[in-house]
């Protein structure tokens, strides 16, 4: 393993005593506690880490967080995998492994960098111009396209990590940790509201973590200590580090990724999840959420080794490493003058400090001076040089108006170039939360304007830079947030932390430096590091019309990188500004959507996948089912059993065994994932009246009734059976897969149109186990069980309910038939299911009771003609279609629906009407979904004349049968169809949809 | 129009692409047109370069209230495909599959069309009926479509979980081939280019606030840029259907509200084709960026704000992660939402209008992207020749009051 080459001696808030070991590219190496991999690299010497995305040209670290556009990395190996890291995003720990992302063979030597040498034919928006010939080749084209892009490897294997979500509510959230969010938080606190400070850092304390600050005559971080350990004492008062506030969306609802174990390593505890994600929903908002500098663009300025100037200084004085030994700076305002000094404080040599502005004048370019730092005012660094890593800048002087260099270029040697052109407040989420935006000419940057929701932006996100002003600001805005929550401060009023005023010149708005060749000629001068946009592909775009904010951002890909633009962006607005000759403002700013850093998929999934992703429901009687082997279909978020296969036997086999049981002696079947609704009150009766298409007035209690629901388009909905208990007390039964539609549908009219009905719905559906006896043995079965129920036709008719006990457990019997046979539906508490169904099973031993599933019951409905919907309705079918005019009554005034069925094509002669088919040869069976033609011999596009919507083998009938939706089919009977499959047609005649009993005597019986 | 091919491109890289000219022009408007377009969405523009080129129509204007292309033409996650259930709906995406099919040459222009094909998940029973149904269906329609088993899935789409203890198990699906995606904003830019070409005017930055009319006729558009005559005026905007209809006092049946869509970083290649499954509402393609995009079904509340809620984007992921167990340490890039118009059959209203002159094409709701070329077809043929094409006929505005409605709601689950 290497020594830590470029770790200064001394200082930062490292730990020097726990080294850490980590590999990078296959290589070893040491870092501290407290770096991060970034500053692990740099703390090494290791460049370059990356390739860009297009040229492959080599790259270096250029950020220190969540703006890094290069150092893109893929950690770890294995299922646990990330591509797309941020180095100086990861917190270094020991074992950490990482590597570059889309370099081949290495990161040093990438023939990707081919790209480099073919730039000039690769300019924005190459691909819309080529790749057309020869035609329908686009495809080959593309295949080594897509090869070509994409940064990291998704992991191959599912994910081993748990994520969790945490739902609270916050009078403040405060955003940011930096000293406007702290003063923000203390002062918020104080008031005892509760509050909620998010900082996606590993500690608070934002920019001061770089040192140097004094905070009420003291070092500032003492202050930041103090002032962690306050928040910390307050009850109501929740300190989230790690903690990214990612998307801010309406009505004050946000949320934040709190990386939990991420960046532990072998160390994270296995009983916490890997991320947490919070949602918030906050009286007041606080953005305290800084700023990010942005670069200035010269020639080359891509090479590793130049970074921004506040990069530079985070890694010195937070992390001890050395980006460099010799340095240039060059900067358009003052802020990188510390950074000048703090380099040569460190004992980084420091060749020059580049300023464009003609004369830097104040205190900090005087300290620097007097430090022996020449400083070169109204010059630039014009181009850079080297390959692997910079090597010399070339500085030449600018022209008054910085439209244009003067004199001689001068060479100056380094290898690291800090670059400072100024601040963008870190305005994002107040963008998101659909705030306006302002520019300031002074900042020469976004600031926010007018607030949409409850929020306000303080410190260096909304532009005010000065210390003393953030905390002062940030304090005043903390009072004002909480007493708009309600909470006053209470007690001695305590004043606002204080700062030195420091003395700064403006910045001089400077963006793209001009040099003595045409831009876009030969050197390169980069916007978006990580898409490789440049100046010239910005003045292409413009020049071939695309000059929106958004056109020109699509066209280049401009900020549309993993780093979403965080330093670019404004650069390009400003350059696109210059090009189209108008002010910033006027060509805007592309809008900010969440999230503000990327979100992992698991996380917003949270729980919710594999056996979570939806309930599973089981019925009381499940267990037994499974049991038996039953093989089961899901039915919505119903586990059903499909049919009950015994040893040896096909699936073909036990259905048509079930089917002739029902048939021949009695069957049973687990009937209790039926939707059942209880609905009570005085205007029951009329709520059924306009939800169902059949009159309800003459139910008497104690007896069924078989509705249909229709939609407001008149189309078939739902059908089911409703049962009239007691005076103003009906059970509604609804199909399985409709009950949470219909309940919620039913509750729509009510809460929405029918304000005035005194109507209570209560969705029962889980607190019956219902269990279905049917055949002619039924009877004979059930009087085995029950004593006070008198089972007799005459007693007991088709279509009613009796309550009594039926193997000693209360219970609800109704009368009624999907089979065919004579049925007795057994309705029991639940909790009393599983032995009311052993009871029926061992009173039907000497029938040969046999237990049937889903597919036999559909069979068995088929035969008697009975419709599925869903199946032999799509929403488009009205009741006459399915033959089912009867239901619909001529005399209620109205009832849901009714007024589109008198709509021309809805009464229409001719629709889609339900058949039967019987296939000519009687042992195939259609496939259901067939397609029915009346012309077979035509080709494709042929006219359809209707579809198969349930075909099945009737072992009663000894032939197949079929139900089909044909054009005009109740007037077809006889008629010979056709349904094309592939490799055959298959004929079948159109017959009644009624197989079996037609009259219906058996289940009357 | 200067030619965009390789050899161009190498010319141009000569003199370091300093020569190239705007791909359209930015006129100011003109006093009258013959036909009005509002709308500079990829609809509008596609019916203004058929005015022109089919119809010889090129007196043409497109007014756009804002930048052209950046409606739901650039918001969308651009999945192409024709496989319809009902007829009148297939054989009207099929024409625009086929035109979109020669359109990089066409315009010459690389859209991009990628036909690495779309498949529809099914994961019960009932799924697998409905799937037959509508393969019977587009297959005899002439249109390419198959079935495929789940083995078959797994072998096209490795990363897609077909455990059969899955919460939701891949019992099979439905492909068509010729099915995929195509870059949206170079759909909109192609069109645009080759309409400028013909002579139309694209007049951007230019809302219109009223439509003027004499007795039953239209005579022009009121904008922001002054009064703009017009012989016919055709409104072609998604998202503000109602908003248009209002200013000649009609009323549709049409409901706004937000979809959303996201992408993930872009990552090495996982996915080729399409993927899509109404039952856990998510659907799923990898762009040639690299980046996963992502949909889902619309908020149900009623919006023109251009935002999302969360718990969308929460259950779009929770089924994705489940389909696709990889994604799950995958991240969200960028999430975003465009406002769809949406008729109660979920079919489009593409015709004329009781005000004679004034021809309407919207409420194509969640899944207009892959219609473009074939809605500005058969639009410019109902301008022109003041009667709908038999393939838009079924389309009318009064199949409200006759119910001859064309439902793909159920049949189609995520109509993307
Ligand atoms: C998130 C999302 C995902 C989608 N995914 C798919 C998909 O995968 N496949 C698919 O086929 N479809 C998809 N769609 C649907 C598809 O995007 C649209 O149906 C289609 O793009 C509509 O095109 P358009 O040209 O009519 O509309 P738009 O592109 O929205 O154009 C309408 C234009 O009208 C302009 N306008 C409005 N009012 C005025 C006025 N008063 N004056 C002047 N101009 C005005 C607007 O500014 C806009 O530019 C999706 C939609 C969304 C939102």
């Amino acid at each position: 393993m290497s020594p830590q080459r470029h770790r200064l001696a001394a200082g930062g808030r490292i730990d020097r005593s726990r080294p850490l070991n980590f590999t990078f590219n296959g290589r070893r190496f040491e870092g501290y506690a407290g770096d991060t991999l970034a500053s692990a690299l740099i703390a090494n010497g290791v460049t370059p880490v990356a390739r860009s995305f297009k040229y492959h040209r080599p790259r270096g670290i250029v950020g220190a967080g969540a703006e890094e556009p290069n150092a893109i990395v893929q950690l770890e190996t294995g299922a646990r995998t990330q591509p797309n890291q941020r180095a100086t995003r990861v917190e270094l720990y020991d074992g950490l492994t990482a590597a570059s992302v889309n370099c081949w063979p290495s990161v040093n030597f990438d023939l990707g960098a081919v790209n480099n040498l073919l730039k000039r034919l690769l300019p924005a928006g190459f691909y819309y111009k080529t790749f057309m010939w020869p035609p329908g080749f686009w495809m080959r084209y593309e295949y080594f396209i897509r090869r070509a892009a994409g940064l990291g490897k998704a992991p191959a294997a599912p994910d081993p990590d748990r994520y969790d979500k945490m739902h609270c509510h916050a009078d403040v959230l405060v955003v940011g940790g930096g000293p406007s969010g702290l003063a923000a938080a203390l002062a918020a606190g104080r008031t005892g509201a509760r509050v909620i400070l998010a900082d996606g850092q590993n500690e608070f304390g934002g920019a001061l973590l770089d040192g140097g600050a004094e905070i009420d005559g003291g070092p500032a971080l003492d202050w930041v200590a103090a002032a962690v350990a306050e928040l910390e004492a307050m009850a109501e008062v929740r300190l989230l580090p790690r903690a990214t506030v990612a998307g801010y969306y309406d009505h004050n609802y946000l949320t934040i990724v709190e990386r939990v174990t991420d960046h532990l390593g072998a160390a994270a505890p296995a009983n916490l999840p890997r991320q947490r994600l919070w949602k918030v929903r906050a009286g007041q908002v606080v953005l305290a959420t800084g700023s990010v500098e942005r670069p200035l663009v010269f020639a080359d300025n891509d090479r590793p080794g130049i970074m921004l100037a506040s990069a530079a200084a985070t890694y010195v004085n937070r992390y001890a490493a050395k980006p460099g030994s010799r340095a240039v700076v060059f900067t358009n305002n003052d802020s990188a003058y510390r950074v000048a000094l703090d380099l040569a404080e460190a004992g980084i040599e420091v060749a020059a400090v580049v300023d464009p502005r003609p004369e830097p004048e104040g205190p900090l370019p005087a300290r620097t001076r007097a430090r022996g730092i020449e400083v070169l005012g109204g010059q630039a660094v014009v181009a850079a040089h080297g390959g692997g890593r910079v090597a010399a800048v070339e500085v030449m002087g600018l022209d008054q108006a910085g439209g244009g260099v003067i004199g001689e270029s001068r060479r100056v040697r380094c290898d690291l170039v800090c670059v400072s052109g100024g601040w963008n407040p870190t305005v994002h989420l107040f963008s998101q939360s659909g705030g306006r935006l302002r520019y300031d000419d002074a900042l020469a940057g976004f600031v926010p304007d007018r607030s949409a929701q409850a929020e306000r932006s303080v410190g260096a996100a909304a532009g005010t830079f000065a210390l003393a002003d953030c905390l002062a600001r940030g304090f005043e805005a903390g009072l004002e947030a909480a007493a708009e929550a309600g909470f006053r401060r209470k007690g001695r009023s305590r004043r606002a932390p204080k700062a030195p005023a420091q003395e700064e010149a403006p910045l001089r708005p400077f963006w793209v430096v001009p040099s003595t060749v045409a831009r876009g000629r030969g050197t390169k001068h980069f916007i978006d590091l990580q898409n490789d946009v440049t100046v010239a592909d910005v003045a292409l775009a413009v020049r071939e019309g695309y000059r929106s904010a958004e056109h020109l951002k699509r066209y280049t890909t401009m900020g549309m990188g993993t780093d979403q633009g965080k330093i670019g962006n404004v650069t390009g607005l400003a350059v696109l500004s210059e090009l189209v000759d108008a002010d910033i403002p006027s060509v805007g700013t592309t809008t900010f959507r969440p999230p503000y850093t990327p979100v992992g998929f698991g996380l917003l999934a949270g729980r919710e996948v594999g056996a979570l992703a939806d309930p599973v429901r089981k019925t009381a009687i499940h267990r037994w089912h499974e049991d038996r082997g039953a093989a089961f279909e899901d039915v919505g978020q119903w586990k059903r059993p499909w049919y009950f296969p015994r040893a040896g036997e096909s699936m073909h086999d036990a259905v048509n065994r079930e089917c002739l049981a029902v048939r021949n002696s009695v069957g049973v079947m687990d009937a209790s994932t039926l939707g059942k609704i209880d609905i009570q009150g005085p205007d029951a009766l009329r709520l059924l009246n306009w939800v169902y298409t059949n009159a309800w007035d003459n139910l008497k209690i104690g007896r069924c009734r078989y509705g249909l629901m229709l939609g407001e388009d008149g189309m078939v909905m739902d059908d089911g059976v409703t049962t009239r208990l007691a005076e103003h007390h009906y059970l509604m039964t609804t199909t399985t897969g409709g009950a949470a539609g219909v309940l919620a549908w039913l509750e729509m009219w009510l809460q929405t149109e029918w304000l005035d009905l005194k109507v209570h719905l209560t969705s029962v559906t889980e607190h019956w186990a219902t269990v279905a006896v049917a055949g002619p043995r039924a009877r004979e079965l059930l009087s085995a069980l029950t004593s006070d129920i008198d089972l007799s036709a005459k007693a007991f008719p088709f279509m009613s309910m009796r309550a009594g006990t039926v193997a000693g457990v209360p219970a609800r019997v109704f009368r009624i038939s999907f089979t065919g046979e004579l049925s007795f539906e057994i309705n029991v508490p639940a909790s009393y299911g599983m032995a009311v169904w052993n009871a029926v099973m061992m009173a039907g031993e000497k029938y040969g009771v046999t237990p049937f599933g889903t597919e036999a019951m559909h069979i068995l409905r088929a035969e008697k003609g009975y419709i599925i919907v869903g199946d032999e309705t799509d929403g488009t079918t009205t009741p006459g279609d399915v033959g089912m005019d009867w239901i619909v009554s001529k005399k209620k005034p109205d009832f849901i629906g009714k007024r589109s069925l008198s709509r021309p094509d809805t009464a229409r002669e001719g629709r889609k009407q339900l058949v039967g088919l019987l296939t000519q040869d009687p042992k195939e069976v259609l496939p259901e979904g067939g397609q029915i033609v009346a012309e077979p011999e035509k080709k494709p596009p042929m006219k359809m004349i209707g579809h198969v919507t349930s075909s099945y083998w009737s072992a009663s009938l000894g032939r197949s049968i079929a139900l089909a939706l044909v054009y005009g089919g109740h007037k077809r009977h006889g008629e010979t169809v056709h349904v094309p499959l592939i490799g055959k047609t298959v004929s079948a005649v159109v017959s009644e949809p009624r197989f079996y009993d037609p009259e219906g005597v058996r289940l009357r019986g | 129009m200067k030619k965009y091919s390789i050899f161009s491109l190498v010319r141009n890289a000569v003199s370091y692409h300093e020569r190239w000219s705007e791909a359209w022009r930015s006129p100011e408007p003109k006093g009258a047109y013959e036909v009005v377009i509002v709308g500079g969405g990829g609809h509008g523009l596609a019916t203004a370069y058929y005015l022109a080129k089919e119809h010889g129509i090129t007196n043409v204007a497109v007014v756009e209230k804002g930048w052209l292309g950046l409606g739901n033409t650039g918001r969308n996650t651009t999945i192409i495909r024709s496989n319809y259930l009902w007829d009148e709906s297939a054989h009207l995406y099929e024409k625009s599959l086929q035109l979109y099919e020669g359109l990089s040459q066409e315009l010459n222009f690389n859209i991009m069309l990628s036909q690495r094909g779309c498949l529809n998940l099914a994961h019960n029973q009932h799924d697998l009926r409905q799937l037959s149904r509508r393969v019977n269906a587009i297959r005899l329609n002439g249109i390419d479509s198959e079935i495929l088993t789940a083995g078959q899935i797994k072998a096209l789409v490795p990363i897609l979980n077909c455990s059969p203890t899955a919460r939701y198990p891949v019992l099979g699906g439905s492909l068509q081939r010729r099915g995929g995606t195509a870059r949206h904003d170079a759909v909109a830019w192609a069109f645009a280019r080759a309409a400028d070409a013909r002579g139309v005017d694209i007049i951007q930055n230019c809302e219109v606030t009223g439509i003027r009319r004499d007795g039953g006729r239209v005579t022009g558009v009121e904008t922001t840029k002054g009064l703009i005559k017009a012989g016919k005026v055709g409104v072609v905007v998604a998202g503000h259907a109602s908003v248009l209809a209002e200013m000649v006092g009609l009323r549709l049946p049409i409901e706004s509200h937000p979809l959303q869509a996201l992408v993930s970083e872009p990552i090495k290649p996982v996915l080729d084709t399409v993927v899509m499954s109404a039952a856990v509402h998510v659907y799923l393609s990898q762009s040639d960026k690299g980046e996963l995009v992502l949909g889902a079904g619309i908020d149900s509340y009623n919006s023109y704000a251009q935002r999302g809620s969360l718990p969308i984007i929460e259950h779009m992921l929770a089924a994705c992660v489940d389909l696709f167990p990889i994604v799950s340490r995958l991240r969200m890039l960028r999430q975003w939402a465009g406002i769809v118009d949406v008729c109660p059959d979920a079919s489009p209203i593409v015709g004329k209008t009781p005000v004679e002159g004034f021809y309407v094409n919207f409420g194509w709701g969640t899944g207009g992207f892959k219609a473009t070329p074939g809605s500005g077809w058969v639009f410019a043929y109902t301008i022109a020749q003041d009667r709908p094409h038999p393939l838009n006929e079924p389309f009318s505005l009064e199949r409200f009051h006759t119910g001859y409605l064309v439902d793909e709601h159920g049949a189609a689950g995520v109509a993307h």
